[in-house]
């Protein structure tokens, strides 16, 4: 049992994290106090261009030079800084979250049609799976970024001064863990470059996810399950290029029966996304709320076993585990609804 | 006694709950809450002749365990309103989350609107006192009436859409599932078979009917016939043998 929310301004406004630091607050009953984190959309216009890379070093001796050397190889480190933090009475400070501004060196990777994506990626991988000891990449987008760590969703954001960031896309998490310990890379908002995501349940196909993805150039090192959706939307929305829609289709698609049912053409679609992207089907309990630069998806498993309601106020589009988390964010939100089991709710970007 | 106010704006689920308590033990009748965003357990346990009447949007598990009391909801409810409910009765003005009357074993709950997945799952009925009711006014999703054992859910659909749903009585083995309409063979779910819907059935729910109708100020004429589908356990043992051999 975890909470989860996510909300888009489709015009992009912005919004400060107050409102979603309240909301996920009052879902302080689904958390345990072992893990919290926000991912918010807009909130480096000086740095738009760069990639925000938020890591967690251990201390800032030998596990920073290393990553200093490392990525200096691959580009331009335009500005970095430790993450501002304020100390927290209930929140072991366990890391010194930093951040750097990167900008890529596009023409050192060859054969690839998106080098900036690929280079972030391939340093992300090669920090995180212990070559470098005591450094952890849990943000790597551009103008976005993750903030979270080992407490309850109100330490956290007060931790990270969250209220002081303004975005147009905000996803919070508060967990429970159940089959990994707490700690602070476990915390959501699990990112890769553009993709961020929070869930509450559990995947239990994910030997099969993990594989998977491992031999499509991922690398799983989080300890939990959550991190291998980020990397299925990765490989599946940037690689693939599939939209949002097949992306859900292929994660939890609809059952064969109900295939056998369809008409031709849809029957078919349905058939070779089941057939295509078999390792990419997700078993078990799970609501999951996705974001991009340019919007948001949630959707739950195919039989429901998770809650997830939606509402929406004029621009905004709200995904939450709970209709009163939304109404905290939004006392005038119209349109409360709850998604059928598997179907894909979006908000995009309007421009 | 006047009736009781309580103000649950900004307040703990544990401090509303023990106002409610002590106004019930002082010898309320009628208390009013209002202001209420996300707390859950309300009315949890709780005995007595009262009604609460719920303004706002109260979080899970609303009157669970719940002996006797009337909670009157202006708004959605999470999930399982009427967990485990003894007696009493929820009317809930508005949708309710996945899980509804979730184990009830006595008692009614009445939606106005929609209910989640998996309603009135494990419900189940005991003695001449303890058969539980649960009455939907539009729609159900999938699941509903998982691993029933007794009681009665009706599901109304009001506003014309059939049951859309699949898996119907997934490991049924008592109680009465009934939807307005018809239902296909393969919207049942395993242990579940599909039967006539009588006039002694509709004998049998007319005051179900007529009690939801009232609460909602909706005329029942239009409920009063026999145009509904009955599901029950496919046989009295539907799964004597899965789990063990004689």
């Amino acid at each position: 049992m975890c909470g989860i929310i996510g909300v888009i301004d489709r015009q992009k406004q912005k919004m400060n994290g107050s409102g979603i630091k309240e909301a996920l607050s009052l879902m302080n009953e689904r958390g345990s106090g072992e893990g919290a984190g926000y991912a918010a959309y807009g909130i480096y216009p000086d740095f738009e261009d760069c990639y925000a890379l938020h890591i967690f070093f251990d201390n800032l001796v030998e596990p920073k030079s290393k990553v200093d050397d490392i990525i200096q190889k691959w580009g331009r480190v335009v500005h970095q800084e430790e993450i501002p933090t304020k100390e927290q009475t209930n929140l072991k400070r366990s890391h010194v979250p930093w951040r750097y501004f990167f900008k890529p060196y596009t023409d050192l990777m060859t054969g690839s049609l998106t080098p900036g994506e690929d280079i972030v990626k391939r340093l992300v991988m090669e920090i995180n799976s212990s070559t470098i000891e005591g450094a952890l990449v849990f943000s790597s987008g551009k103008n976005m970024g993750v903030f979270k760590a080992a407490g309850w969703p109100e330490d956290v954001a007060n931790f990270y001064k969250i209220e002081e960031y303004e975005g147009y896309i905000w996803l919070a998490h508060n967990r429970y863990p159940t089959n990994t310990p707490g700690w602070w890379g476990g915390a959501h908002p699990f990112n890769l470059l553009d993709w961020s995501v929070v869930h509450n349940g559990e995947i239990t196909s994910y030997g099969t996810n993990q594989r998977y993805v491992e031999s499509n150039g991922y690398q799983c090192t989080m300890y939990t399950d959550t991190e291998v959706v980020a990397y299925l939307f990765d490989l599946l929305g940037r690689h693939h290029k599939l939209p949002s829609e097949i992306i859900v289709k292929a994660m939890a698609p609809p059952f064969w029966d109900e295939i056998d049912e369809m008409e031709e053409k849809e029957r078919e679609l349905n058939k070779a996304i089941r057939l295509t992207y078999g390792p990419a089907l997700m078993n078990g309990p799970f609501a999951i709320v996705v974001a991009t630069h340019d919007g948001i998806v949630g959707f739950t498993d195919r039989i429901k076993l998770r809650p997830l309601v939606v509402g929406e106020h004029g621009s905004r589009l709200y995904i939450s585990s709970e209709e009163a988390a939304i109404r905290t964010m939004d006392p005038q939100v119209e349109d409360i609804h709850m998604p059928g089991a598997g179907e894909p709710v979006i908000g995009r970007v309007v421009t | 006694m006047e009736p009781v106010r309580i103000d649950a704006r900004g307040l703990h689920y544990t401090p509303l709950n023990q106002q409610i308590r002590r106004a019930v033990s002082e010898g309320a009748t009628e208390i009013s809450v209002d202001n209420v965003l996300g707390q859950r357990f309300i009315a949890d346990g709780l005995k007595g002749e009262v009604t609460i009447r719920i303004n706002g949007v109260p979080g899970g598990d609303l009157g669970m365990f719940m002996n006797g009391p009337t909670c009157i909801v202006k708004g959605n409810c999470d999930h399982a309103p009427g967990n485990t409910m003894d007696n009493g009765k929820i009317v809930i003005h508005g949708s309710a989350g996945d899980a509804v009357a979730h184990s009830m074993r006595g008692g009614k709950v009445f939606v106005r609107d929609d209910i989640g997945y998996r309603g009135g799952i494990h419900m189940k009925e005991y003695g001449e006192e303890h058969k539980p009711i649960l009455v939907v006014g539009d729609n159900a999703c999938s699941f509903l009436g998982e691993y029933m054992a007794g009681g009665i859910i009706i599901v109304l659909s009001k506003s014309g859409n059939t049951f859309g749903g699949r898996g119907v009585g997934s490991g049924i083995h008592g109680g009465e599932i009934i939807l307005r309409g018809k239902l296909k063979e393969r919207q049942l779910g395993v242990g579940a078979r599909i039967t006539e819907f009588t006039e002694e059935d509709l004998e049998k729910i007319n005051p179900y009917i007529e009690e939801f109708c009232e609460y909602f100020e909706i005329d029942p004429e239009k409920y009063l016939d026999t145009k509904y589908t009955k599901v029950v356990a496919s046989s009295s043992r539907p799964f004597a043998g899965k789990y063990v051999w004689e």
